[in-house]
């Protein structure tokens, strides 16, 4: 990634590439954009107005994040806010970390400094740092930021509506969605074993916790479970560095 | 705190994390207990978010219903590499057919 960068700034963009960067930031921008419409299904039932749910996908604008924000106030309601606020930020901080490795590549300074703030995600980071030449890797930033941002609220709009038609949300399995969103949202990164024991141990905090403390307090408590990543992996020293890359 | 006021603010604090990135000095971050821990960060969150939307009752209570059954045909469907739209729907069918069979 640190490679990137010490080619080909400044040079123009071969055609090809161009197109090929186009593509692949548009078709990651569909495809993500239509899962905004099961995001906006899901937050009316879980007891968002329309608005509320449109300012989520706009203003936050993290997939993951109001995934998570939708599930706890989904569960625990109003008072169940504060705990939804400190799982959606825990969440947001992968995007700061994206940031930190995409500032130089991107060399944006203003009020484009804050347009890339807020369209860095996992899928723009993602096709941003696949490219092997400094202006693809640009281009594949915004095109794939933008379209999912575009994207993914048009297809929050429509969710929602679809949800507040639906009516009773159980009858039409939108908890089944829940959960299976969380599970595919989680399945990816479950690359190694201490991912997976890491996952493991969170879920039996939190369903350990549940009966005792208030909708929404588990999931924070079983963060916790993030710090057995504290030590070095078992296997060989370079195997954080593989997972990190795959990621 | 009302919704909207939860809303904001954490949309607020979302983009402020993403900002962060942008303006701080990387080193804190970089250390690598810290990265290794940030980055396991959304693993822990995720696997809470599935275990209790799926295994949680009214007040915390211990529930096994169709809501299993969705993630368990989930799984098998992201197993055979089924794209994230396509899983979801696939969860609310399983839920939404079983309880019209009468399985809570």
């Amino acid at each position: 990634m640190t490679a990137v960068h010490e080619k080909s700034a400044g040079t123009r963009l071969d055609p090809v590439l161009r197109r090929q960067v186009w593509r692949q930031g548009l078709s990651v921008g569909v495809a993500t954009g239509a899962y905004g419409i099961s995001f906006g299904a899901l937050a009316v039932a879980a007891g968002l107005n329309l608005w509320q749910t449109q300012a989520l996908s706009a203003l936050m604008f993290t997939g993951g994040s109001q995934f998570a924000f939708i599930g706890i106030v989904g569960g625990g309601g109003l008072g169940a806010t504060p705990a939804a606020i400190a799982a959606s930020s825990m969440l947001g901080i992968r995007n700061g970390l994206y940031a930190l490795e995409l500032t130089q590549l991107l060399g944006v300074t203003r009020l484009r400094r804050l347009a890339a703030a807020h369209v860095t995600i996992d899928e723009s980071t993602a096709v941003a740092v696949s490219q092997g030449d400094v202006r693809a890797a640009r281009l594949g930033f915004w095109v794939t930021g933008l379209s999912v941002f575009v994207l993914w609220n048009l297809m929050t709009l429509a969710g929602a509506l679809v949800g507040n038609a639906l009516g009773d949300p159980k009858q039409w399995g939108l908890d089944g969605a829940a959960c299976a969103a969380f599970t595919a949202l989680l399945w990816p990164r479950l690359k190694s074993r201490d991912a997976v024991g890491i996952a493991v141990l969170a879920a039996v905090i939190a369903i350990g916790l549940s009966p005792a403390v208030p909708a929404g307090v588990p999931v924070i408590a079983a963060a916790a479970a993030a710090l057995l990543a504290w030590r070095a992996p078992r296997t060989a020293a370079g195997q954080a560095r593989t997972e990190e890359t795959q990621s | 705190m009302t919704m909207w006021v939860a809303v904001l603010v954490a949309a607020g604090v979302a983009f402020a994390l993403k900002l962060a990135g942008y303006l701080v000095p990387a080193k804190v971050l970089q250390e690598p207990h810290v990265k290794r821990v940030t980055a396991a960060l959304p693993i822990a969150l995720l696997a809470a978010l599935v275990a209790t939307q799926t295994f949680t009752g009214p007040h915390g209570s211990l529930a096994l219903d169709s809501r299993a059954a969705a993630v368990g045909v989930a799984v098998i469907a992201l197993l055979l590499r089924a794209p994230f739209i396509v899983v979801v729907v696939l969860g609310a069918l399983t839920a939404a057919l079983l309880r019209l069979a009468g399985w809570a």
